[in-house]
């Protein structure tokens, strides 16, 4: 770095201003979420969530300057010691953490909270940048090479199935969007998305009718395919994908009745129809949908909003945070929110492509699949388009320890994006 | 090569970017069902019932208004009750009924309140008041109760009930909900829209445990309810009163009129009931028990009932003889060639003293001579063409068809026409020799007793009548039904009046009336002896007063009372003296009469089931607190009055 230039040279305002607004309009409806309209407690005040947060994206700010006082290289070299220490405070967790909410995955200090959980994404994140940074390793050839990769995420999953944060621990399946970039074959994530497919359709119909679905679309394949694909075994390639998609559809069944705990299969019944329980496991879903719907076009108003006060709807400065955004401001407001968060996962995937080293791009789309998996199990819980995990929406829930980790993780990258002119590349 | 797959995966957020942004819009914009009225359950729409008008007699008397009652709501799953039978014995209530109770209430909603017991009095929530307060998830709520003047003209004003399950799947526009009360018959049911007022609405705030939080956007959008408009009614509830009182243990109609203005000054269908019987919450168990009753209290024979109207229609006969011009004043007939027998009478040489005597020979001429009054040889033929213009004629006195009174189920009554007769005997097989009968008020003629007082009304004003009407102004402003307002006129001259007046004051000075006579006052009165199928004939008056300047007209049905004289004609005329100088001067009269019972002679058809004795059991077994209104034993409902 150059003596006399200011730390935020060449970083990208683009990216710096769409956080800058979420923290705004998110530290806003924490406010409008816990505000009761007996008391007219202040925004500043310390008693109250919004008021914390408030505290919270101060010292969010000093971390910000110091990571962008901190030598870019820093990150690079010490990404597997990062990670050792987060699988410390994790093991560390599992035996002296204090329980809240039923999950023992919190250190406290004094007043504050913190729960490495959150910060497992930061620590995964650099650990397999910092491996793919290698240019001898190519996922597109080398199927051994995906063992180290499967190490990095799995020794903090099982951790932190350990201490019951399966939410977080989901999180880590945004780890797909890079890999398939770094060029893991390309019906890999299509098998996923056809097998969630697979999944929520036995869950709706008769697999019966299913298993003859995929007969009459396999035989239509084979039908359809050139003579020399189905001498080259094609044919028998087809057969087998459609026996698998029939043991998968059969194997669900018998996976929700059998396998499954009741809760568990309650919030993924509840996501297709959640008035199968109204009063039970659907009661959140159901009490989202109606806050976020009654908002209508333009939103009952700042402060108006009455669902997400008086406790219709759990969690709201925390989880369900997007309910408030919805009732008080209508589609307007969560228009808004959506657009920028698309934009922001854009903009970092565009940032990504252009650095110049392999760990600095591995990262950033790290970065952004991480936002983009939030983004799409929060919000999407709370319009009752998937089962109700608990993971916050970055820069807009409540809570210190999510977004000190957004944070930290957003504006590492902007740091080493930053440094990018200075950089050669080796990859 | 690799580089393009950054377009996938842009390809890919954007993608679910539209998904969510098309499902929010879906959520938000178009999907109505979680509009703020429809789903949201942090604000609740609270309806407000408007006070339901209030009826006013003819001298400003309230005759029904409200009565502020509790209504005690549960909310299931808070209730807690240890003692299950100390709670029903401070209630009233039997342990079964408790049960049941709570049972629909929890099938209703396990977390909102609903209604458990209704109408408590004042009195009754004073004293259990603070025992309540032991008993979780049961509260209070300040609710009205109708209430009538006391036991009359139960079938006039009708009752208000708890709207039914018909009912709400009927309404056209969708403006009552379940648990709404709704009048159900007489003016309650008629004027219910006036009556009924405007509901308010209310928009408050409410916590997820359903705790009141303020008016949603400061009241904006809130209506406030507005009280049902006051009905002005002619009655006169002193008279009305009276007149009730002298129908005791009887059965019969007493419908009086004002001749001037149509409006009706009282109307009595015995036997009655105390109506608010059925405003209670012991709706169903009173209503039954009336239903029940052979002698049928909830028929409203004023306006339902058919008699035959006897001699009370020679009245009509003669006016329409007289303006047909086929008798004069002083027309003069004997009992000779006529098929119909007559009691023994002074001579009968004019129409005044025909009516005074009351003649069927003199009648039967009259009538004869109305039907074969064309140039028709064909006596068949005559005949019909007689009786149609007949029947146009005596239409104008608003007989055989509905006078259009604001009362629920008036009957037309039947005044046969040709086409009735051609029904029955065939075209031109039938003459005058076949329907004689009508000429007396007898056969196939059949009328109410309203039309008849309205008979009485036309012939006080020579002529014409107003609609009888029981509400002659509705809201502050008095508003007129325009249709009350019409004159009809019967198309008999006012001169043709008068010879049958004088006749009718002879009937009451010296003839079938004349030991009701009443001094002081100039009445003019028919008797009529309606003959029927089911024991003695029916006692029939009508009569109006004073004659100059007539203020009251009535009709009086006494079932199987005898002639007319002895029954009908006495209770009309101390109504009129009662109402023309509020005092009554035949006190020997006026006290066997009331203590007259025609109620015996009258043959009921054989009671299926000992219903009443069996109701009366049951109710004694329950411990009654003093809760509800006492309910007498309803077989001596209307022997009391």
């Amino acid at each position: 770095m150059e003596e006399g230039k200011p730390i935020t040279k060449n970083v990208d305002w683009m990216v710096v201003l769409i956080y800058i607004a979420c923290l705004g309009i998110g530290w806003v409806n924490i406010y409008a979420a816990v505000y009761n309209p007996e008391t007219h407690s202040s925004i500043f005040d310390l008693s109250n969530n919004a008021g914390k947060q408030l505290m919270w994206i101060g010292t969010t700010f000093i971390l910000i300057i110091c990571i962008l006082v901190i030598d870019y290289k820093f990150y690079e070299t010490f990404s597997f010691i990062i990670y050792a220490i987060v699988i410390f405070l994790l093991v560390v967790v599992l035996f002296a953490g204090s329980n809240i909410n039923g999950s023992r995955s919190w250190i406290k200090f004094g007043p504050m909270s913190l729960q490495p959980a959150q910060f497992a994404n930061l620590a995964v994140s650099l650990a397999i940048s910092k491996y793919l940074s290698d240019p001898a390793i190519s996922l597109s050839r080398k199927l051994k090479d995906y063992y180290p990769i499967l190490g990095i995420i799995a020794l903090p999953s099982v951790l932190i199935l350990l201490s019951n944060e399966t939410g977080s621990m989901l999180v880590f399946a945004s780890f797909a969007i890079i890999l398939y970039r770094e060029g893991m074959p390309g019906f890999i994530p299509a098998i996923g998305i056809v097998s969630a497919a697979l999944l929520i359709i036995s869950l709706l119909y008769n697999s019966w009718y299913i298993a003859g679905a995929i007969i009459f679309i396999a035989g239509l394949v084979i039908w359809l395919m050139p003579v020399m694909t189905r001498r080259q075994g094609g044919l028998w390639a087809t057969i087998l994908v459609a026996l698998v998609m029939i043991s998968i559809a059969f194997g669900v069944d018998f996976f929700m009745n059998n396998v499954l705990q009741k809760h568990q299969r309650g919030r993924i019944m509840v996501l297709l129809d959640p008035d199968s329980d109204p009063r039970g496991i659907g009661w959140n879903v159901i009490q989202s949908k109606i806050a976020i719907g009654s908002g209508g076009f333009t939103g009952k108003g700042f402060l108006q909003g009455t669902q997400t006060k008086f406790d219709f709807v759990p969690e709201q400065s925390t989880d369900f945070i997007f309910c408030t955004v919805g009732e008080e401001h209508g589609f307007v407001g969560t228009a808004v929110v959506v657009s920028l968060f698309i934009l922001l996962i854009s903009r970092l995937v565009i940032l990504a492509e252009r650095q110049r080293s392999r760990f600095a791009r591995v990262y950033g789309y790290c970065v952004a699949g991480i936002f983009f998996f939030h983004f799409l199990v929060n919000v999407g819980m709370t319009i009752g388009l998937m089962p109700v995990i608990g993971i916050p929406l970055p820069f807009f829930s409540y809570g210190g320890s999510s977004l000190w980790s957004f944070s930290v993780l957003l504006f590492i990258f902007l740091k080493i994006d930053a440094q990018r002119p200075f950089t050669l590349s080796r990859g | 090569m690799l580089e393009n797959r950054r377009f996938v995966i842009i390809g890919f957020f954007a993608l679910i970017g539209f998904i969510y942004l098309f499902r929010l819009f879906y959520l938000q914009v178009l999907d109505e069902s979680y509009s703020i009225e429809s789903s949201s359950n942090s604000i609740k729409r609270v309806i407000e019932v408007p006070f339901r008008g209030q009826i006013y007699d003819r001298n400003g008397k309230l005759i029904v208004y409200n009565t502020p009652v509790y209504d005690l709501l549960v909310t299931p799953y808070k209730v807690k009750v240890d003692d299950t039978l100390r709670f029903c014995r401070v209630l009233g209530i039997e342990k079964r009924e408790f049960d049941s109770l709570i049972t629909a209430a929890g099938s209703y909603s396990r977390v909102k309140p609903s209604i458990f017991l209704r109408q408590l009095s004042k009195e009754d929530f004073a004293s259990i008041q603070d025992i309540m307060v032991d008993y979780s998830g049961f509260e209070f709520a300040k609710s009205s109760m109708r209430t009538y003047k006391g036991a009359t003209l139960a079938n006039t004003l009708g009752y208000v009930s708890e709207i039914s399950k018909k009912q709400l799947e009927k309404q056209e526009e969708p403006y009552y909900r379940q648990s709404d009360y709704i009048g159900q018959t007489g003016i309650e049911k008629i004027y219910e829209n006036e009556l009924r007022g405007k509901r308010g609405t209310k928009f408050v705030m409410q916590n997820v445990s359903g705790v009141y939080k303020g008016a949603w956007k400061g009241g904006e959008l809130d209506t406030m309810a507005v009280a049902g408009a006051n009905l002005y009614s002619g009655i006169d509830i002193d008279i009305q009163q009276y007149a009730d009182s002298l129908m005791m243990n009887k059965v019969g109609s007493i419908v009086a009129i004002e001749p001037k203005t149509g409006q009706i000054i009282s109307m009595v269908s015995a036997p009655t009931y105390d109506p608010n019987f059925l405003a209670t919450r012991h709706f169903s168990k009173n209503y039954t028990a009336l239903y029940r009753n052979p002698y049928k209290p909830l028929f409203n024979r004023p306006v339902m009932a058919s008699y035959r109207p006897g001699s009370t229609f020679k009245l009509i006969q003669a006016l329409i003889g007289l303006q047909e011009g086929v008798i004069t004043p002083h027309s003069g007939f004997t009992h000779a060639n006529c098929p119909i027998g007559c009691h023994n009478h002074p001579g009968t040489p004019t129409v005044a003293l025909g009516v005074t005597h009351s003649c069927n020979p003199y009648f039967y001429n009259v009538f004869r001579r109305i039907i074969y009054n064309n140039n028709i040889s064909n006596t068949f033929k005559a005949s019909a063409a007689g009786l149609d213009v007949w029947h146009d004629k005596i239409s104008k006195f608003g007989i055989g068809q509905q006078l259009g009174i604001d009362l629920p189920s008036e009957r037309k009554g039947n005044l046969p026409d040709k086409k009735y007769y051609d029904k029955i005997y065939g075209e031109n097989r039938w003459k005058f020799s076949n329907i004689y009968s009508l000429s007396i008020g007898e056969g196939e003629i059949l009328i109410t007793p309203l039309k008849m007082a309205n008979v009485a009304a036309i012939i006080a004003n020579r002529g014409y009548y107003y609609t009888p009407h029981v509400i002659h102004g509705v809201g502050e402003s008095k508003t007129v039904n325009p249709d009350f307002l019409i004159k009809h006129e019967t198309g008999v001259e006012p001169r043709n009046f008068e010879p049958v007046i004088e006749g009718m004051v002879g009937a009451v000075e010296g003839g079938t009336a004349r030991r009701s006579r009443v001094e002081g006052i100039t009445i003019a009165g028919k008797t009529g002896t309606s003959q029927n199928k089911r024991g003695m004939d029916h006692s029939i008056f009508i009569a109006f007063a004073p004659v100059d300047d007539p203020k009251i007209a009535i009709a009086v049905f006494v079932e199987n009372a005898g002639a007319g004289g002895s029954a009908a004609a006495p209770i009309a005329n101390l109504i009129i003296e009662k109402y023309l100088t509020r005092k009554i001067t035949n006190k020997a009269l006026e006290e066997r009469i009331m203590k007259a019972d025609f109620m015996k002679n009258v043959i009921l058809p054989p009671p299926s089931k000992p219903v009443v004795k069996d109701t009366i059991k049951r109710r004694q077994g329950i411990p009654m607190a003093p809760l509800e209104k006492p309910i007498p034993s309803e077989i001596n409902w209307f022997r009391k009055f």
